[in-house]
């Protein structure tokens, strides 16, 4: 049996009107016999058969319009029984190994631009036009930044992220890139502190705080808690110098063409990570937490910190830095500026060291405090004022 | 004062020299165009040829570009090796059926069968006051025709030389000349001969900018290069003498060499080959690039005829001069 | 034999008059089984058909040597055909493979087989006229005394092309055989209505080129008149313009309704097919008999078949190779 299709007559017909078939079934007929008139958007056209034999089934009916390739009649061929033995006409074989030789063909892109003539790359840092722009407007030294983008070039989001780092470095990380972030920490800080060196005219003050007071006020408060629940004396530095900046606010403030001052305290803990490097995450309102809720919150803060996985939100909050040198035998740290801040307090260890007082000398647990202040924004007055609250604050331990 | 090795002569003398060797060299070669030979050549170039190679060699042909054009290709097909002058790129139009329907296409059309060897040449350009239909610059519709290879003659060894390789290519070539360079003056190598015809040159070495230029554009950019001399600004020009293919290896170069580019072109500036040229920079260099890519065109109207416009309406010297300096000058 | 029978037509040869038989029909069912293989989507593009005038580039190739250049339209088929292209090779390159005569790039209206020396397969009206008096100008310069056959439609007369290109011919003195084949429809114009000057050989004759008109739809009409045409170009050495009055059965292209014409017009001038005008006479003049013609058409079907065959085995050229031949190596 053959089928016979609406005929296609030119690549942009798509269908055609069956208007009036021209045989009917028990017609013979033979090649260039006349089967049809068909209407298309050119008009009227007679659709000739191409085969022999006898019209079998007149399959479509006058009036139905039918896309090509449309089995529209079945033809009894000459000289074969009327029985269906179905033929059919490969249709579109060819087209389908077209389209599998394109999509084998695909790999090689022959309509990307070819890349001749472009050069090796030298000593210049690639960055890119736009990146560059950012970097400028910010004040990001982007020599030390490693690019992310194609051919290791420096993009945009390389400079926003340097950006984020510059007040304290954010990456959230899995165990295995923990290396590229710390390297990304490293030039983050690097980007910071240059900046601040070059823009922040810092002046230092120092004092010595006895601790006697606040380390007894640990001790009892300790003994009726559990070993895990113990607070420890960074509890009491926090919270002593939030309760500071309530009395001296000009430190909790940014610098930006003149000193504009924060109305929330997030004191930037500065958390140094095993690899190098330090991240700083904010502790939100710190003058609204007592010592026992700073620990617990510090106990969630310090491993995730070190752990890289901190939210941007975290980082990006912080309005005034509090360094520690934690573990060691250093007597005082002298802190660099975090822009756009003014002022970073710099805890020591804290060391039994001789006391004088009321023309007496004796032993007593002694902190030295540092205040880096930026000059800008505050001078040696306002310092002083600064470090005095602190210290009484460290004397009423209870009042925290 | 001529030394030994240099010659002096004008444009229109090179192209001369060029199309008299070409005859001398091959015989297969013949002249065709609008009055090549009684005439001399509508700009004096072909002057003596008609006495020399004969009618046979020199054809007179009728006004008729499509059809002259057409048998010039159709000679090329039948194994000769035609020269076709059309007198100016504005009569060209006449006859771009015949060479995009034709000549670009047969070798592709034929899978390969059939070979174009003919050469066209073309007179173009601005500045002699000849108004809106006399003054175009097609340069970037030939250009764009895959099958087809287009050069610029913008200097006189150039002129001297390109026809020649011209011949040589068993591809239809079509050869730019200008009107305004035929009675300037300039110095060639004496054996001048043949040159490249797929790359460009570096005319002047220079390490703040690059212009990139082609046509009338080089003698304008050398001249405005000598005088930012004084300025302190070292400029490379580059010419681009290739315009179908671009040489991108001498463009990418240059830019990596100065990070700073300036393209110069009196064709009308939108879909130009500056558009091109700043489209393969971008692809190519992108990275070498310190600022923005700058190009003086020809200003999009019609030619007009008064001078003092028709001057405004393409880029002088002093524009060039003023616009490299203002690109130093921002950073 | 009564000497009524004896046609006044031109006689000839059994062998001749087979062959001419054959090269018709060959070129007819070739072109049937092209319609019929386009409507189920082998061929693409635009398929113009040559039947009906069969006459003419059948007639025409007897005077025409393998030196001479033929340059033809997009309705070029018959003309190939006749010329000696391997059918094969069309109906390969139709579908688009690469071991059709272009391989495959040029489809229908761009079939150039320079061995043969047929340059196409032209897709402008009148664009390759120029490129003929080229040719012959060439061979001009070269010594040669080839004869560069043009072929067009009379549409292409109203192009410029076709009058720079007459008066070049006759100016330069150059071996054109400029044939008209004047089938009354420029696509869907009547040449009333496209010609100012409806004799059409006054043309030729406007530019100082000798002209002549023929019939046809007669072979041995028009092979007698290319003879006469190729006989006057080889001895002066000048230009010639034939114009053969045919006609086609077919539409312009595949997808064309024919509303310009009636089917009486079409009918009246199927009766003048040439395929049967010749067979008939043979029959008649009984050089032939009704075994020959079915031997003939038994040989063509397996001809046309093995075309078909060819071309469906042929392959499509791999996309890698896409800017292939834009310049020459």
């Amino acid at each position: 049996m053959v089928e016979f299709r609406m005929p296609s007559l030119g690549a942009d017909m798509e269908d055609g009107t069956l208007v009036e078939w021209r045989v009917k079934s028990g017609d013979t007929v033979k090649r260039g016999d006349i089967i049809a008139d068909v209407d298309t958007q050119k008009g009227l056209i007679e659709i000739e058969v191409f085969d022999e034999g006898t019209i079998d089934q007149l399959v479509i009916k006058e009036g139905e319009k039918v896309p090509v390739g449309t089995v529209m009649a079945t033809i009894t061929p000459a000289g074969e029984k009327i029985s269906s033995k179905k033929e059919t006409i490969p249709i579109k074989k060819e087209t389908v190994i077209t389209e599998k030789a394109k999509a084998d063909a695909k790999k090689e892109p022959i309509k990307q631009p070819l890349k001749e003539g472009s050069t090796e790359s030298h000593d210049r840092i690639k960055i890119s036009p736009l990146a560059k722009k950012i970097a400028e407007e910010k004040g990001i030294d982007f020599s030390t930044i490693k690019g992310s983008g194609v051919e290791g070039i420096i993009v945009k989001k390389d400079i926003d992220l340097a950006v984020n780092m510059k007040v304290e470095s954010h990456v959230e990380v899995t165990g295995s890139k923990k290396e590229i972030a710390t390297q990304g920490v490293r030039a983050a800080i690097a980007s910071a502190m240059s900046r601040s060196n070059r823009e922040i005219p810092h002046f230092y003050l120092e004092t010595r705080i006895d601790m006697s007071n606040a380390l007894d006020w640990l001790k009892e408060t300790n003994k009726a808690r559990e070993l895990k629940d113990r607070l420890l004396s960074v509890v009491l530095f926090i919270k002593a110098m939030a309760k500071a900046i309530n009395e001296v606010p000009e430190v909790n403030a940014y610098w930006e063409n003149g000193l504009k001052l924060k109305d929330v305290i997030n004191i930037g803990f500065a958390v140094s990570l095993r690899e190098g490097g330090v991240v700083i995450p904010a502790i939100p309102n710190a003058e609204q937490k007592s010592p026992s809720e700073l620990m617990t919150f510090l106990k969630d803060l310090i491993p995730r910190a070190r752990a890289l996985k901190l939210r941007s939100s975290e980082l990006s909050e912080s309005t005034i830095t509090l360094t520690s040198v934690g573990e060691g035998n250093v007597d005082k740290v002298f802190g660099v500026i975090y822009p756009p801040q003014v002022a970073i307090l710099g805890f020591g260890n804290i060391v039994e060291e001789a006391w004088a007082e009321n023309e007496a000398i004796n032993a007593r647990p002694v902190v030295h405090v540092t205040l880096a202040a930026d000059h800008r924004a505050i001078d040696g007055y306002l310092g002083g004022r600064f470090l005095t609250a602190l210290k009484n604050n460290l004397q009423n331990p209870a009042e925290l | 004062m001529n030394d030994k090795t240099t010659l002096k002569l004008t444009y229109r003398e090179a192209l001369k020299q060029g199309i008299h060797e070409a005859m001398i060299n091959n015989d297969k070669v013949f002249l065709m165009g609008e009055d090549v030979g009684r005439y001399g050549g509508a700009f004096g170039v072909s002057k003596g040829f008609l006495e020399e190679f004969g009618e046979d060699r020199i054809m007179d042909v009728p006004l008729s570009e499509s059809g002259f054009v057409g048998a010039g290709i159709g000679a090329a097909l039948g194994g000769m090796q035609p020269i076709v002058e059309v007198m100016t790129v504005n009569f060209s139009l006449l006859a771009l059926d015949q060479i995009i329907n034709n000549a670009s296409t047969l070798l592709h059309m034929s899978g390969g069968q059939i070979n174009v060897p003919v050469v066209i040449r073309m007179n173009s350009g601005i500045g002699s006051q000849l108004a809106a239909q006399h003054s175009h610059s097609w340069e970037p519709f030939y250009a764009h025709v895959p099958g087809l290879k287009v050069v610029s003659a913008g200097t006189h060894e150039d002129a001297r030389g390109m026809l020649l390789t011209a011949l040589e290519s068993p591809d239809p070539v079509v050869i730019f000349e200008y009107t305004s360079l035929l009675n300037m003056e300039s110095e060639i190598q004496s054996d001048s001969g043949a040159v490249d015809i797929h790359k460009a040159k570096v005319r002047r070495e220079g390490k703040d900018l690059t212009i990139i230029t082609y046509g009338p554009g080089v003698y304008k950019a050398l001249a405005a290069a000598e005088e930012l001399t004084s300025s302190g600004v070292d400029v490379e020009v580059v010419d681009l003498r290739a315009l179908r293919p671009i040489d991108n290896g001498t463009i990418m170069n240059s830019v990596a060499k100065t990070h700073r580019v300036l393209i110069v072109e009196e064709a009308w500036r939108s879909v130009s080959i500056s558009s091109e040229i700043i489209s393969r920079i971008m692809e190519n260099a992108f990275f070498d690039l310190d600022a923005p890519i700058q190009r003086l065109c020809g200003v999009e109207v019609p030619i007009p005829y008064p001078k003092h416009l028709e001057d405004a309406s393409i880029p002088q010297k002093e524009d060039i001069v003023d616009s490299v300096l203002k690109m130093i000058q921002n950073g | 034999m009564e000497k009524e029978e004896i046609y006044t037509h031109p006689t000839i040869d059994r062998e001749h008059g087979l062959a001419l038989l054959h090269q018709m029909i060959l070129i007819r069912r070739f072109e049937e089984k092209s319609a019929e293989l386009y409507t189920k989507e082998k061929i693409r593009g635009f398929l113009h058909l040559y039947i009906g005038e069969e006459a003419v580039a059948v007639g025409a190739m007897q005077s025409l040597t393998d030196d001479d250049n033929i340059l033809s339209t997009y309705r070029e088929h018959g003309h190939a055909l006749a010329r000696g292209v391997d059918p094969g090779s069309i109906m390969a390159e139709m579908y688009g493979k690469l071991e059709g005569c272009s391989k495959g790039r040029g489809g229908s209206m761009h079939l150039f087989d320079v061995d043969k020396k047929f340059y196409g397969g032209n897709a402008i009206v009148g664009g390759h006229l120029p490129l003929a008096v080229g040719m012959a100008l060439a061979s001009k310069k070269q010594q040669q005394h080839n004869i560069t056959c043009c072929f067009f439609g009379e549409g292409a007369m109203a192009e410029g092309e076709f009058h720079e290109s007459m008066n070049l011919a006759a100016l330069w003195k150059v071996r054109v055989l400029f044939l008209c084949e004047n089938n009354l429809y420029g696509m869907g114009t009547a040449l009333r209505f496209s010609h100012s000057v409806l004799e059409l050989e006054k043309k030729g004759v406007a530019y100082g080129v000798e002209s002549a008109t023929v019939n046809g739809m007669d072979v041995l009409e028009v092979k007698n008149a290319v003879e006469k045409a190729t006989a006057y170009i080889r001895s002066t050495g000048k230009p010639y313009f034939l114009v053969c009055n045919t006609y086609r059965f077919k539409a312009h292209s595949m997808f064309d309704a024919q509303l310009y014409r009636e089917k009486k017009e079409v009918n009246a001038w199927k009766e003048r097919d040439p395929i049967p005008t010749l067979s008939n006479q043979l029959l008649k003049n009984k050089i032939i008999s009704q075994k020959d013609i079915d031997a003939v058409e038994e040989r063509v079907k397996t001809e046309v078949q093995k075309a078909v065959d060819f071309a469906e085995e042929g392959t499509f050229e791999p996309i890698e190779e896409l800017t292939k031949f834009v310049y020459s190596k």
